[in-house]
Formats: C-alpha cells, structure tokens, sequence
C-alpha cells in the first residue's frame, strides 16, 4: 500500500540544445543542399556542428535518464510511461514505411499501367505511346532523356541465381540477428549476463554484416547495373525503401551497440531492469520485420 | 500499488517556478510549457492573420492593386501554413498541456522533458519558414497543399528550407501526442476508467492517435519531393514511371485526418463549455466518444474526396463519395447532443458559451457545405472556387478558432487567477461573429458564380461580394486586436477568481485553487 511519486525533473537544459541543435542541422542541411553545385559553399559545416551539438546533447540525456533510473528515480509508472513512449515511436515509424510502401502499391498497381495503356485511365498512354508498362519498369516513359536507363535490376532471379543473390543473404543475416538478440533476452532474464553479452555482441556483428552487404549490393547497382536514383520510378522506390531501412538498420544497430557497451563497461542491466536494451530489441525486431516486408514487395513480387 | 488519498495538499517538495528567461528555456512543468504554446500560437495568428488581410486588401478590388501576384502567392501559402501548423495545432497542444494533467489528475505530462523539446523546436521550424520570405526566389508559392509540380519542378530554392521546416512540425507533434497519449494512458487519477473521462481529454486522446499516425506520411511526403527536386527520383514524374497525382493521394492520406486533428479538440472543448453554461449534466457522453471514434476511423478512407476531379476510376469516386457523407452520421449525432443538453437548461451567456453556441451553428453550416462538396458530380463544380474556400473557413475560423478562443475565456481564469472583462468579451465575440460571417458567408456566392481560388485578380461581376468579404475580414482582423488585449488585461489583474469559477463546472480542475498552482496533483487524487 505505498505509493511511488512520479519523477517530474524540475528543470533540463538538454531539450533547448537539441532545439539549437536541429536549427543548425536543418539550416544547414537545406543550404548545403541548395549549394550542392558551388564548391565555395560553407554550409556543410553548419550542417556538422548541427550533427555535433546534436549527438553531445543525445548523449547527455541519455546518461542523464540512466544515472536517474540507477539513483532508484524511475518509479514503475514512470518506466511504464517509457514503455508506451517507445512502442508509439516505433508506429510512428510504422507509418513513415506505410507513405513509401504506399508509394510503391500505387505506382505497381495503378499509374505505371495506366501509362502503359491498361485499364481505366489508360488514356494516359498518349502521353507516351508506345511505353510499355511492365515491372520492374526498366525503360522509363522518355526512356533516356530526362531518366537513365539501367541495366539490370535487383529482382529475384529465379532459383539457380538464388544463392549469389545478395537479398538472399541481407535476409538469412538480418532474420538471424533477430534471433540472437532474442537469445540474449532470454539469458538476461536469467541474469546469464555473460550469454547475455555474447547474444548481443553476435546481433551487432550481424548488423554490421547487414549494411556492409548492402554497401556492396549499391555499389553493384550504381557501378555494374547503371541502376540509380535517376532510374526512374523503380530506381526512386528502391533505393528509397532499401535505403531509409538501411539507415534504421544503422540507427537500431547503434542503438544494440550502446546497449552492448553499457553491459561491458558499466555491468548494467539485470534480470529485472534492463528497459533500454528492450527498446533497442523491440526497434531491432521492427526494422526486421520492415526487411521482410521490402524483401516480399521490392525484390521478390 | 495503491494510491495514498490525498486531495490537493502539495506542499512537500514543491517550490514555485524558477526566476527570469531560463524559466522558460529549461521548463519542464506542463503548465508553463502550456503557456508557451499559447503564446506562440497567438503570435502565430496575428502573423498568420496580417498575411489575410493582405490578401483580403488586394482582392478589395479587381485588377492589380498592392500586391505581385508573386508575393500574393506567398502570402496565400504562408498564410495557410501558418494558420494550420502554426496557430491552430499548436493552441490545441497548449491546451492539452495545461488542462490534461489537471483532469486526470496527473502530477505533470508523462515525459516532461520531451515536452520542452516538442515546444521549442516549434519557433525554430517557423522561423526557418518565415526566412524563406527574405531568401532569392522568394517563399514558398504554391499553396498549403503543395502540389507537385508546382512544389518541385516549378518550386523556388526556398523549398528546401520549407521541407525541412514541415520535417521539424511534425517532429513536434509526434513528440506532443506520444505525450498526450501516455499521459492519458498512464497517468490517471485511481478511479478515473476511460469512460468516467472528461470529453477534452478523449477528444485529445484520439487526436493524438491521428496525428502519430499521420505525420509521419506527410513527412514521407515532403521526403520525396526533397528527393525529386534535388537527387533525381521521379515519385511525383510521369517521365520517369511516377505520378504528379500520387502526391495528392499521399498528401490528403495526411492532411484528410489533419483536417479532423483541428476539429476533434473543438468538439472536447464544446462538450465542456455547454455542459457548464446549461448548468446540466452532458447529454450522451459515451455516443460523444463513439462518435469522435467513429470519426476518427472514417478520417483515414475519405482523402480522395479532395481529388475527384483529377481523373479517378468510377469505383472510387463513388466509395469516397458515400465515405465521406458517412461522417455526416456520428458528427449529426455530436449536434444533436450539443443541442439536447441546451435543451431545457437553465442557460446563461457569458463570453465562452457564445462562443461555443457559435461555434455549433457555424460549424454545422461548414458542415453542411461539406455535405454539398461531397457530391462527387456536384464537386466538379465547386472543386477550386471560392465555394471550397467559404466552406473550409466555416469550419476551421468559427469552428477550430472559436473554439480556442471559447476555451481561452473558458479556462484563462483557471490560469490567471482573474475573471476577464465580461463586457469586453462579449464585445469581442460579437465583432468576431459578425466579422466571420460577412468575410466567409458571401464567398459561397461568389464561388457559386464560378469565381476560382487562389488568384490575385478577378472578372467584374465579383466585385462586390469580393469587397463586402474584405470589409468582414478587416473588421474579424481588428477584432482580435481587442482580443488580445483582453488577455494581457486578464492576465495583469482584474476580479478573483474562485477555485470553481462557474456554476456548475465539473471536473478537477475546478477543484484546485485559481490560479492553479505550479504543482498540481502530486499525489492523485481520488475519482469515484
């Protein structure tokens, strides 16, 4: 019968430098991009100490809000407050996948046809006449002109390619980390710290594993198959789905990274508290289920 | 764990706010970080609002007077973008703050911190916004919709600047409603189960459930405009296998639910300020949560209802059709409820419930017309003319802003610890409606008569409905001067308030002191 006071920290001064932090980020990002063709710009350094003051102030907090939760400060409604804050963050994400995915369900199933002739507002194929709609769509309607032709693309290749097909391999290495993190779940909850450390160190390595993969399959695609972002629809689709995930699979694998340090260095984490290295666990089983999702509609169907 | 019963003694650790500006950069109390929204969408407003009266000067007349048509077209995006993201959002979420602690009986937002940051980065996104005004090539031009390829083949440099402006918006509001909705969910007064919760609180609650699902899409959007003007992609191309009218599928999946993220709160607010003034209990309080449900769910399959005249298939002008005039259902049943609890009670008509009656009959009327837009053959009609911009006027001017303000005279001595002026206020009530009907009702007749939006100029015959809706606008615009002096004089003195404040308020805010104290709430209190 006793009741935990909710911690309510009187003051911060982190917020105001992560709002100094996007301003530099954001006026930097948008003149550096608007310079992108004058060589005497500066603003990419706006841009970088944007990106300083921003991951200082990152780290700040967070050691802030783990030294509160180790002083005993986070009573169990406060962490359940965290748990709900996470989870929302996460279908936020959801979201941000659903516009690009639905993006892509559009252009497959409705304009890309419609330019090509078919169905009922065909009649846009006067725009074009003679495109031919098909996917993935390798010869744009003003094939060479404004877009670039590619070569190849990355679909599946049927089952005698299966196994020199990258995607194949992003998938077994990204399914598996999915499984190790759960396995190292499972120690923590038996305070195996030590199981508990090598799971996790095996899912980081996995990640690594999974973008360097995915640097080389870009590298295929822009140095071999002439497939870029100025292919065309499909090129925009692709490289947008694969590489917004890829930067989640970057952001996730940091985040599993930080956990990983936490538990070597400063022996965090133990069978009843270990909020962070399960929200970094829930982000990683989301980007993996966001994989199996591009996996299904981008290189497969 | 249970809860020690305690009602409002709060004085063990708690200490009032801090001294001079770090007060305000370095907050973490609801109640302070409410004010700040406030504020700042009322600067918002005015901003927003002199950008109207430009427009309204320039079309006092026919033919070229004040402005570049150029510069109109700035003034008519901003306006809008300001208006939307920048007054009414962010009052709602100022609201929010200040009001849903204290009627749930939570000590503070769930995640205080966060809170800070949600507000803050709020002027660093307008001002980046605003700058634009002063950049080469002039602000953004084309329209609070932003339509490719006005947006991006044929968009100035500056849209760099605004796509990440609306990226830093949205973060906001994501921040905001994870807040919202964890504080709702979490932090309850024991005794408080969803249904014995206050109706500001459920509108809040589904709002934000809205806008986490929905502003991720537009910063998707806004993601891949960035990648088709400056790195080559063809999203929004038809040379390259995209599509222009993909843009406004992915837009209006955002900005269709957008449209009810700024009426939901509206009808929150409403329920409270009629229960109040008819001194009798709220007509139909579960089938006002079904229905702002069922309006919330229905929000995510009518956004094409803005497009019928881009050449869509026959299916699905007519699903969006019938969609979208099932909405007219639940909210009928919001009126009819509004309605059924005036009914018979002993009402009186101070400043917030003339405001909230308005707010009824207008926004009905902006229903009404919705109605009428419905129509998929009617709407090729209406699509473009000024009869779209009367009827989304009538819904978000006398409807969202109404209801800010109803809730603002409502509330404010809750805040200040003062009564406003009551002679004042309803002086400024009636300069307002009277101001919103002459500006926004003879724009349905000139739209009607075929005049289109969005245009600097126009032929003879509008002339005079043209000049008569100036005139309102002018007298809507200086009205709110008043308002604002009302609020300064409110908050620097004026009649004590009592904790109660009106006659027959329910719920606990009214059970703390006026103005309420920095802390509220620390222990919870008990709810039977």
């Amino acid at each position: 019968m006793s009741y935990q006071k909710y911690y309510v920290p009187d003051q911060s001064k982190y917020p105001i430098f992560m709002a100094f932090a996007l301003f530099l980020l954001v006026m930097g990002a948008s003149s550096t991009i608007n310079s992108l063709d004058d060589p005497e710009s500066n603003a990419v350094y706006v841009l970088y100490s944007g990106l300083a003051v921003l991951a200082t102030t990152l780290f700040l907090w967070f050691r802030t809000v783990t030294k509160e939760h180790i002083a005993g400060l986070n009573s169990e409604q406060l962490q359940k407050s965290f748990v709900f804050g996470m989870g929302w963050f996460i279908f936020s994400e959801v979201m941000f996948f659903g516009a690009f995915f639905g993006a892509l369900f559009y252009v497959r199933n409705f304009s890309v046809p419609w330019l090509g002739g078919e169905g009922e507002k065909g009649l846009a194929n006067m725009l074009w006449e003679g495109f031919e709609a098909s996917w993935p769509v390798m010869s744009t309607p003003d094939a060479g002109k404004a877009f670039a032709l590619a070569d190849k693309n990355m679909s599946w290749p049927g089952w005698n390619h299966a196994l020199e097909w990258l995607p194949m391999w992003n998938t077994i290495v990204l399914l598996s980390s999915s499984v190790t993190v759960h396995f190292a779940h499972l120690a923590l909850k038996e305070d195996n710290k030590k199981v508990f450390n090598k799971w996790l160190a095996v899912t980081v390595t996995l990640a690594l594993v999974f973008v360097a993969l995915q640097v080389l399959e870009y590298y295929e695609a822009y140095a071999l198959y002439g497939l870029t972002l100025n292919s065309g629809i499909y090129g925009s689709t692709f490289f947008m789905l694969t590489g917004f995930h890829g930067f989640h699979v970057m952001m996730g694998g940091f985040m599993l990274a930080v956990m990983l340090s936490r538990s070597v260095f400063h022996n965090h984490f133990d069978s009843k508290s270990h909020f962070g290295f399960e929200a970094a666990s829930w982000y990683w089983h989301f980007v993996d289920v966001v994989w199996v999702m591009l996996f299904l509609f981008v290189y497969i169907l | 764990m249970s809860a020690v019963i305690e009602t409002h003694d709060h004085d063990d650790h708690h200490h009032g706010p801090a001294e001079g500006l770090t007060r305000w950069l370095y907050t973490t109390n609801h109640k302070d970080i409410g004010t700040l929204y406030l504020w700042f969408s009322f600067a918002m407003f005015l901003i927003g609002g002199a950008m109207a009266m430009v427009i309204r000067a320039e079309l006092f007349q026919p033919g070229m007077q004040i402005v570049e048509p150029e510069f109109y077209n700035q003034m008519l995006t901003l306006h809008g973008l300001i208006m939307v993201f920048g007054a009414v959002m962010p009052a709602f979420v100022g609201l929010a703050n200040w009001l849903i602690p204290m009627m749930v009986g939570a000590p503070d937002m769930a995640l205080p911190r966060m809170n800070n940051l949600s507000f803050w980065i709020l002027p660093v996104a307008f001002f980046i916004l605003l700058s634009s005004l002063f950049m080469e090539g002039g602000a953004p031009n084309f329209g609070w919709t932003f339509y490719a390829p006005l947006s991006t083949t044929y968009a100035p440099p500056s849209v760099t600047f605004f796509i990440f402006s609306v990226h830093i918006m949205g973060a906001s509001s994501i921040m905001g409603s994870i807040n919202v909705i964890v504080t709702i969910m979490n932090m309850r007064a024991p005794g408080m189960t969803l249904m014995k919760m206050p109706l500001f609180v459920w509108s809040w609650l589904i709002t934000a459930y809205l806008l986490i699902a929905v502003m991720p899409v537009l910063a998707g959007a806004v993601t891949m405009m960035l990648m088709d003007i400056h790195f080559g992609t063809s999203f929004f191309n038809a040379a390259g296998g995209g599509d222009p009218v993909l843009f406004q599928h992915i837009f209006w999946f955002f900005g269709h639910p957008e449209v009810y993220i700024m009426i939901l709160p509206a009808f929150g607010i409403t329920s409270h300020i009629i229960e109040t003034f008819s001194r009798k209990q709220l007509f139909g309080h579960t089938s006002m949560v079904w229905a702002m449900t069922s309006i919330a769910i229905l929000s995510f399959v009518v956004w094409a209802h803005h497009m019928f005249t881009v050449g869509l298939p026959l299916a699905a002008e007519l699903f969006f059709m019938w969609a979208t005039m099932l909405i007219a259902v639940p909210t009928g049943v919001k009126v009819f409820n509004w309605v059924t609890t005036m009914f018979k009670g002993s009402i009186t008509y101070e400043t917030p419930m003339l405001f909230a009656i308005a707010f009824v009959v207008l926004f009905t009327i902006g229903g009404f017309s919705g109605l009428m837009l419905a129509i998929t053959p009617a709407d090729f009609q209406y699509h473009d003319t000024y009869f779209v911009v009367a009827h989304f006027h009538y819904v978000l001017v006398p409807g969202a802003i109404f209801s800010i303000m109803a809730a603002v005279y409502y509330w404010i001595p809750k805040w200040t610890g003062n009564m406003y002026d009551e002679r004042l206020g309803r002086l400024h009530f009636w300069l307002s409606f009277i101001g919103v009907n002459v500006t926004f009702f003879p724009q349905h007749w000139i739209g009607l008569a075929g005049m289109p939006r969005r245009v600097p100029d126009y032929a003879l015959q509008f002339a005079d409905w043209n000049m008569v809706s100036s005139v309102g606008a002018f007298l809507f615009g200086a009205s709110q001067i008043l308002f604002l002096f009302i609020v300064i004089k409110t908050v620097m003195g004026g009649k004590k308030a009592t904790p109660e404040v009106w006659e027959g308020a329910r719920g606990l805010e009214w059970t703390v002191d006026s103005p309420a104290p920095y802390h509220t709430f620390s222990t919870p209190p008990k709810v039977s």
